[in-house]
């Protein structure tokens, strides 16, 4: 860092110097050169370092192991299988650092742990040395290469686009890596449970058996009732919702006066910052329990975790989100055209329902589109308001269980990885995934043919 | 001149100003049914923004500030008694910029009588939109494609349009803030028919940069300079005899 900020300097002293200080000369600003210095010197450096950060551990592991080689009981450890290489490798990295170990400390590991640590300081010096020296090396290179034709400016055009090109990269790489371990742990499901029983099944009860000739060891992953609950429980806020948010950004747009807009929005957008945690509790603590006893009041039988409370909720949750999309798109229809209707004698209802409504139509579907796929992605407040049964159910008033509530159940715990219930979560991920991609693509295509429309 | 005598709309002393920008200073202003007024003037002068004050148009502005008085057939049209609504029915606005809904260009031309109900079934709607289309002289342009969105037109077309749903109200007043900028001479020419028509019936005010249609449409003229009236008066006097120099200038093509 501290090399390259001291190459940005030099080169841009260098570059100005051989034309005796007239920038005109010089094809690029001397900005440009400097920066061209700079990054000469800091990409190698960097380099060393990541390869450090990724292969340092790699090799330093070897290097005790190898090292364990010489000592007598040395041949054992070659001979270990990957796994318990890697148990006794932790025992050493543990050791090193004072933790406890699995196993009785014995001379060999007292030495490894030792050498571990040695080489660790080593190698680390190692490549701090040699990151400095190539950056340096590299600095004196790039600024002896500086001349007035030098077309830095296009060199350090070039980094810039393939530093921006290597972030998107980054993101891109990321979801595949994300969709593929996906789609892969789903495959490994099916492999357990065949694809029809999943998606078709009624029945959701994920107990796999301990040991292989316990009764009714086979568990049951009929995914309806989860997406029904899903449904049910996205419906519900919905219904809540999209009335309320809608109505609440035609009143802020049409017609709150600048003051009540300032104090109303602000207030809408917090709304929208709650941690979801919060929602929960006040769903369950609150909500669920109004629900039950005015339920009782009306001689109704309602159980204490109900898909209307959650539902209620959520809604409460999705308002500012609806509220705020569709605030823009209404906004966005242009003032000349609400003229237009005014000017014709039209009043604000008249024009909000034959003019305003109409044009921002796809933009507010695009928003109930968006506002439904975060209901359904929801968990948070289903998991504390809505229990974990999985009923197959329309009733809003029992207890219901969704996608992301089993997802969570599931992986919550101490599990083995490769049951059948483990890997079901990633299938429902998946499916849920499926779902809110298409909801979104839907949305996204509606907003882009909307805003082709005031061209 | 049959009727100038009776104004039908009179300003007085009237002000607007947009936050601290000064855009109309003290214009004095009668309006006569049976006439055609012409506003004229270099641009950003405060034309539309007098059109828009006339039916109150500058209401959405929020930074628009209006003073002095504009009264219709004796009415002060910013008493807090009047319903804007109704006053807009009365006094109808083609814009400058044509800003047709994106509706079907029937539904485009029916939205006026639709919502005041003009029409008792589909068979009188069907007559209020055919003649106003006539009149505006697109009905042979769209009378296949009636169902086709307003906004696919072309921009003279749209702006016919305009004028179309704006008379399908019929309004006692129309203000017209430069109907035919978009316009071929034909077109220009039916529109210029059209107001001298709808001239014997209803007063008519109409910006216009073109020096020649004002002295064709129009009876009286009213020239607009940096937000005052610098003239008023009959337009023949105003194109042969202006008393004003800059009035001369501007009418001349020497302003600048
Ligand atoms: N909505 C608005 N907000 C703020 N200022 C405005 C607004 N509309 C017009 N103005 C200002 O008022 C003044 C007069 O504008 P106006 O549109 O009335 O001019 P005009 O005579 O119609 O010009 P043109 O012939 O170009 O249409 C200008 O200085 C303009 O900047
Ligand atoms: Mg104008």
């Amino acid at each position: 860092m501290l090399i390259s900020s001291a190459a940005y300097f030099i080169g841009r002293r260098k570059a100005l110097q051989s034309v005796q200080g007239d920038v005109r000369q010089l094809h690029s600003l001397p900005g440009h050169y400097g920066w061209f210095s700079a990054m000469t010197s800091l990409l190698p450096g960097m380099i060393i370092i990541l390869a450090w950060i990724i292969f340092g551990p790699v090799i330093i592991d070897n290097m005790t192991l190898a090292s364990l080689a010489g000592l007598e009981g040395g041949e054992k450890i070659q001979s270990l299988s990957d796994f318990d290489r890697a148990i006794y490798l932790n025992d050493i990295h543990n050791l090193a650092v004072g933790d406890a170990t699995s196993r009785p400390v014995t001379e060999s590991l007292t030495f490894a742990a030792q050498y571990y640590q040695r080489a660790q300081q080593d190698i680390f010096w190692i490549f701090s040395l040699s990151a400095v020296a190539i950056s340096a090396l590299a600095a004196t290179l790039g600024i002896r290469k500086i001349s007035p034709t030098m077309r830095s400016r296009n060199i350090l055009e070039r980094l810039i686009l393939s530093g921006l090109a290597l972030c998107s990269l980054l993101a891109v790489l990321t979801t595949v890596g994300i969709v593929s371990s996906l789609i892969f742990e789903t495959l490994r499901f099916l492999d357990h449970v065949s694809l029809a029983d999943f998606l078709l099944g009624l029945k959701w009860s994920p107990q796999t058996a301990l040991r292989a000739d316990q009764v009714g060891s086979s568990g049951a992953f009929g995914v309806i009732p989860l997406f029904a609950g899903t449904l049910l429980i996205t419906f519900i806020a919905l219904v809540f919702a999209v009335p309320v948010g809608l109505l609440s950004a035609i009143y802020m747009t049409e017609f709150a006066s600048r003051g009540a807009r300032a104090v109303f929005k602000p207030l809408l957008e917090l709304l929208a910052g709650i941690p979801t945690v919060v929602y929960g509790f006040f769903a369950a603590l609150v909500v669920a329990p109004f629900i039950r006893t005015s339920g009782d009041f009306l001689g109704l039988e309602i159980a204490s975790e109900s898909a209307l409370a959650a539902g209620l909720v959520m809604g409460v949750m999705i308002i500012p989100l609806m509220s705020s999309l569709s605030d823009d798109v209404i906004s966005a229809v242009p003032q000349s055209l609400r003229d237009a209707s005014y000017g014709l004698g039209a009043t604000k209802t008249e024009t909000i329902l034959n003019v305003i409504i109409p044009s921002a139509l796809p933009g507010i579907v695009s928003a109930f589109l968006l506002a439904a796929s975060r209901a359904i992605g929801e968990t948070m407040i289903v998991v504390m308001a809505a229990g974990m049964a999985a009923n197959l159910t329309a009733n809003p008033l029992e207890a219901v269980t969704t996608v992301t509530v089993q997802i969570v159940a599931l992986l919550t715990g101490d599990q083995e990885f490769n049951s059948a219930k483990t890997l079901s979560a990633f299938a429902l991920g998946l499916a849920l995934f499926t779902i809110t991609l298409i909801l979104n693509f839907i949305a996204l295509k509606v907003v882009r043919k909307y805003q082709e429309q005031y061209d | 001149m049959e009727n100038t005598s009776k104004a039908m709309i009179k300003a007085r002393n009237v002000n607007v100003y947009y936050d601290d920008n000064h855009a109309i200073k003290n214009v004095d202003l009668d309006i006569s049914s049976g006439t055609v007024t012409a506003l004229i003037g270099p641009s950003g002068c405060g034309k539309s923004t007098f059109l828009r004050c006339i039916n109150r148009m500058n209401d959405s502005i929020p930074s628009c500030r209006i003073t002095g008085s504009i009264t219709l057939d004796g009415q002060d049209i910013y008493d807090k008694t009047i319903d804007v609504v109704q006053l807009r029915a009365r006094v109808g606005m083609v814009f400058q910029k044509p800003n047709p809904f994106p509706k079907s260009i029937y539904d485009n031309v029916a939205y006026g009588p639709r919502i005041h109900g003009f029409a008792r079934n589909s068979a009188e709607l069907d007559e209020i939109v055919f003649t106003s289309l006539q009149k505006s002289g697109l009905w042979d342009e769209v009378k296949d494609r009636l169902d086709t969105s307003g906004t696919a037109l072309s921009g003279g077309q749209q702006q016919r349009l305009c004028i179309a749903r704006t008379i399908a109200v019929n309004p006692e007043v129309i203000l017209m803030d430069e109907p035919c900028s978009a316009l071929d001479p034909i077109a220009t020419a039916i529109i210029e028919e059209l107001i001298e028509e709808l001239r014997s019936r209803f007063a008519i005010v109409i910006v216009t940069h073109s020096m020649q249609q004002a002295a064709r449409v129009s009876q009286k003229t009213a020239f607009f300079y940096l937000g005052e009236i610098l003239e008023f008066g009959d337009t023949s006097e105003i194109f042969t005899n202006p008393k004003v120099e800059k009035t001369k200038d501007y009418i001349t093509g020497r302003y600048g």
